[in-house]
């Protein structure tokens, strides 16, 4: 039976995925303007941030109110609280892509370390195809692609590791290179916390086809 | 520890129609279990056999154990009088008898033969507290128990179980007829009464079954398809069936 809930279900779910294909666009261009050293791209990302943070506050108004007027139980309740967690994540993630643009910006003009770039755009692309997969294991309602996130999120702990190593002995050998490389630690660490934030979204998605709240990066 | 009420392989045929399937449940001592289901699921024929209130309709045929405190209640030497007074029954439309309040609640105990007056007194104040219904009716003892709302009614019908100290209450949709206030206190009413007494209760409002039972039993087709904690039940039942019922999907 069909019933009037799953409609406004369907179009929760929708919302969300959407925001995530936003976000992931989002990622993807404050990747490719940083590599690129896109100025213009980066401070356009600067000035959508807010496009994201109203969609996690639509969401946010249309899980309470589902709560409010449906009372969910069973799978019901746990796909629109999975959402409601999932979308603060999504948001948190696009803020961080908000600091590359923002790194992107301060770097331009500087002397840079063509070495580190490339590690960082490998980290980068890497990074961009981990939220492409967390999206599409929500949309497939897929537990086991959720699970396999959390291996990307240690990939991207190792480059971020190697990154930083490569910073300070940049930064000791040769001091003009002190602002950026001081940004590429920090999107090192903004891939990280994207990659973290995602690793949670995939938490959820766990959460929805099981009922049991994991912690991935615990399980290994 | 062993279970005060048991059902073992229980069926229940009317006439041809088997309207319980071989029901196994147990029940410890306190707490409320909720029994749900669709309409025709048999939940409430399965309320009824527990203190053989079935007995009455014609053609009913029941097989199977049902003990109380070890003891088969369906045994020739059973005394219904006695059976029913630990194994009490509130319906769901209040039906007080048209007397007083006070009568209401002693009825039970001036059928046993108690005369005592203060005795009397005592129960009936006694009950109509647990009942949480005695501020309300302290000054109108002797009026009609008729003269009371709805929810008022229900409370004195329980307290009129309570006043022959069951062990069991069996409460059958105790709040359908009831708007939502009464129906409130009615559950604040059951969650003080769960730790001193058993209770088995048929709803089709999920809502309070959720909110007041420890347990919940998932009746369909004369079947029970799950039992177990209504937490589990509400937020990840383990059978299909049972959570396209709670969720909406169809009953």
């Amino acid at each position: 039976m069909r019933r009037l809930f799953d409609e406004e279900l369907d179009e929760l779910d929708n919302g969300f995925t959407e925001m995530g294909i936003l976000v992931s666009n989002v990622v993807q261009q404050s990747v490719d303007a940083f590599i690129n050293h896109d100025r213009q791209s980066a401070q356009a990302i600067i000035d959508h941030d807010h496009d994201i943070n109203e969609r996690e506050i639509q969401l946010e108004s249309k899980s309470f109110e589902i709560i409010a007027l449906y009372q969910p139980v069973t799978s019901d309740l746990r796909e629109v609280v999975t959402i409601l967690k999932a979308v603060s994540d999504l948001e948190r993630a696009g803020d961080h892509a908000r600091n590359i643009a923002h790194a992107t910006i301060e770097v331009k003009g500087n002397t840079r370390v063509a070495e580190i770039e490339t590690q960082l755009a490998e980290m980068g692309h890497l990074t961009t195809d981990m939220v492409k997969q967390a999206i599409q294991a929500y949309v497939d309602k897929d537990e086991e692609a959720a699970k396999a996130l959390v291996t990307v999120n240690d990939q991207l702990i190792e480059y971020r590791d190697q990154i930083m190593r490569a910073s300070y002995n940049e930064i000791a050998s040769d001091a003009d290179v002190l602002v950026a490389a001081m940004n590429y630690n920090n999107v090192a660490a903004d891939l990280v916390r994207i990659a973290d934030y995602l690793t949670n979204v995939g938490e959820w998605i766990v959460y929805l086809k099981t009922g049991q709240i994991v912690e991935l990066k615990l399980m290994k | 520890m062993t279970n005060l009420l048991e059902t073992h392989d229980l069926h229940v045929y009317y006439g041809q129609n088997e309207a319980l399937k071989g029901i196994d449940l147990t029940f410890e001592e306190g707490g409320i279990t909720a029994l749900i289901g669709p309409s025709g699921s048999s939940k409430s024929t399965y309320l009824r056999t527990l203190n053989r209130m079935n007995d009455l309709i014609p053609n009913v045929t029941i097989t199977g154990t049902i003990k109380f405190r070890d003891q088969d209640i369906y045994a020739p030497q059973t005394d219904l009088v006695t059976l029913r007074k630990e194994i009490g029954m509130v319906f769901q439309q209040p039906n007080p008898f048209p007397f007083s309040i006070y009568d209401n609640v002693a009825f039970g105990l001036k059928l046993a033969g108690e005369k005592n007056r203060e005795y009397l007194d005592q129960v009936v104040e006694t009950s109509l507290k647990q009942a949480a219904v005695w501020d309300e009716v302290k000054d109108h003892l002797h009026e009609s128990a008729l003269s009371l709302s709805g929810g008022q009614q229900q409370r004195v019908c329980i307290a009129r179980v309570l006043a022959v100290s069951p062990q069991i209450i069996l409460l059958d949709e105790p709040t359908s007829a009831l708007d939502p206030i009464s129906s409130s206190q009615i559950e604040s009413t059951l969650l003080k009464l769960r730790t001193d007494y058993t209770i088995i209760t048929v709803t089709h409002n999920l809502q309070q079954a959720s909110r007041i039972s420890d347990r919940t039993a998932f009746f369909m087709n004369g079947e029970v398809i799950e039992v177990d904690d209504t937490k589990k039940i509400f937020m990840n039942p383990a059978r299909k069936e049972t959570e396209d019922y709670i969720s909406g999907r169809f009953g």
